[in-house]
């Protein structure tokens, strides 16, 4: 058990798989038992290429199956770009798990509708694996996703298993069409009106970028969500993971100790003012 | 005989509309049904009908010479799909093609337009609920444009 957040612990590379041109999981496993974490969905870690840098990374595997520890990213910048040309059995330091999580148990009872937008739908992943595994706590479970192309969209062998599923209502759509894509396009919030749920009695989780954020917030709210029923995971400069550091304040919070998952409620005045 | 009103009541763009004006509208509507690949209008066309959709899946395309068709959104079940019968000059301004077996209930938008001009309360409530249409198509399309999943470092 990590006790030490400033501690970077060894883990080993167990598999790298290609989701997509430019993103990419990596499923890890401790080196001793000693770095051995457990997590709840929405967490995230600081993932430490040795020699390049750190970076944060929300966790995207299973809650329920806590030996492997598994991160979706995408190679956008220094850190991750050396991430990406690492192999089975390299090692990398690991700290965390950081940050405050989805309301998975609040929403027990509940219809919960998941809306992720590109790499978003990575940290709502856990969500869904773990509402899946007490799939009787609760009511309708919605997951709409959007991604840019369909060779964007990440998980597509799980997403077509989450669909042949009756317990679930999984809705796909992309930006833009291209090659044979028979799905939806438009933007991932065309999909809420289509999407049946008691919005009085809902808990959303939305996961994306902001400004897409933004958007679906608005789409839940005219349908009926509660504000107050929302969730959003945000993401800002995170560094130190617990509050330390001040890279990550945004208005009166640190995204890294007080989020990334906040309820919608209580950043909405923060939220899209370009000054903080 | 059966009449298409009770269908019509139900459908998420007429939901609460007073029952004169589902009996006035009823009168233009008529029930059609779309094969997998086959076309509800093309660009250019007079535009003389809007659809309710019942089932099924519409792609609006553009053609464009060198790129082929391409799609900038899809209609599906309890959405609406066109406006132009609203606006002169009532041409099309894109394809619509049906990408899977479609069902529709088809307005007809010059006997609308009549009736609209005959009871201006009637037009009005139809243009409160086409605004919403539009409003929400373009925010989708600005926040489309936006592109905001693009890769950023």
């Amino acid at each position: 058990m990590i006790t030490d957040p400033m501690l970077s612990y060894p883990y080993r590379i167990e598999r790298v798989l290609k989701e997509t041109y430019d993103t990419f999981t990596l499923e890890l496993e401790p080196r001793d038992a000693a770095g051995a974490m457990s997590f709840v969905p929405g967490q995230f870690n600081m993932l430490y290429v040795f020699g390049v840098g750190e970076v944060p990374i929300s966790i995207s595997g299973d809650p329920t199956k806590q030996k492997t520890l598994v991160h979706t990213t995408r190679a956008v910048g220094t850190v991750t770009k050396a991430m990406q040309k690492l192999a089975r059995g390299v090692l990398l330091g690991v700290r965390g798990p950081f940050g405050t999580h989805w309301p998975v148990e609040e929403a027990r009872g509940r219809d919960v509708v998941i809306v992720a937008g590109g790499i978003g739908l990575a940290p709502l992943r856990p969500s869904v694996y773990q509402i899946l595994s007490q799939r009787d706590n609760y009511a309708k479970l919605v997951l709409l996703y959007g991604a840019r192309t369909p060779e964007d969209l990440l998980y597509r062998r799980e997403i077509d298993q989450w669909n042949r599923r009756s317990d679930i209502k999984v809705d796909v759509t992309v930006d833009r069409a291209t090659g044979a894509w028979r799905g939806n396009v438009g933007v991932v919030t065309t999909l809420i009106p289509k999407a049946t749920f008691d919005p009085s009695n809902t808990i959303a989780m939305v996961c994306g970028p902001e400004v897409m954020i933004r958007f679906t917030v608005v789409d839940l709210q005219r349908h009926g969500v509660k504000t107050e029923n929302i969730y959003i995971s945000m993401e800002r400069n995170m560094k130190c993971g617990f509050g330390f550091c001040g890279h990550c304040q945004f208005g009166p919070f640190f995204v890294c100790k007080d989020g990334p998952v906040f309820r919608y409620d209580r950043v909405k005045d923060f939220i899209g003012k370009g000054e903080i | 005989m059966e009449t298409l009103e009770p269908i019509l009541a139900q459908h998420p763009f007429l939901k609460g509309l007073e029952p004169n004006y589902l009996k006035l509208i009823v009168g233009c509507a008529s029930n059609v049904r779309f094969n997998a690949g086959q076309y509800l209008f093309h660009e250019g066309e007079e535009a003389n009908q809007f659809y309710m959709i019942r089932q099924g899946k519409v792609a609006v395309e553009i053609h464009a010479a060198e790129r082929g068709s391409i799609t900038v959104q899809t209609i599906g079940e309890g959405e609406v799909l066109g406006w132009s019968w609203l606006i002169p000059p009532y041409r099309w301004r894109f394809d619509a093609r049906a990408l899977e077996l479609t069902r529709a209930i088809a307005l007809d938008g010059k006997c609308l337009r009549t009736k609209s001009e005959e009871d201006h309360n009637l037009g009005y409530e139809l243009l409160k609920r086409f605004s919403n249409i539009i409003v929400e198509r373009l925010e989708a399309t600005r926040l489309q444009l936006l592109d905001v999943y693009k890769a950023s470092p």
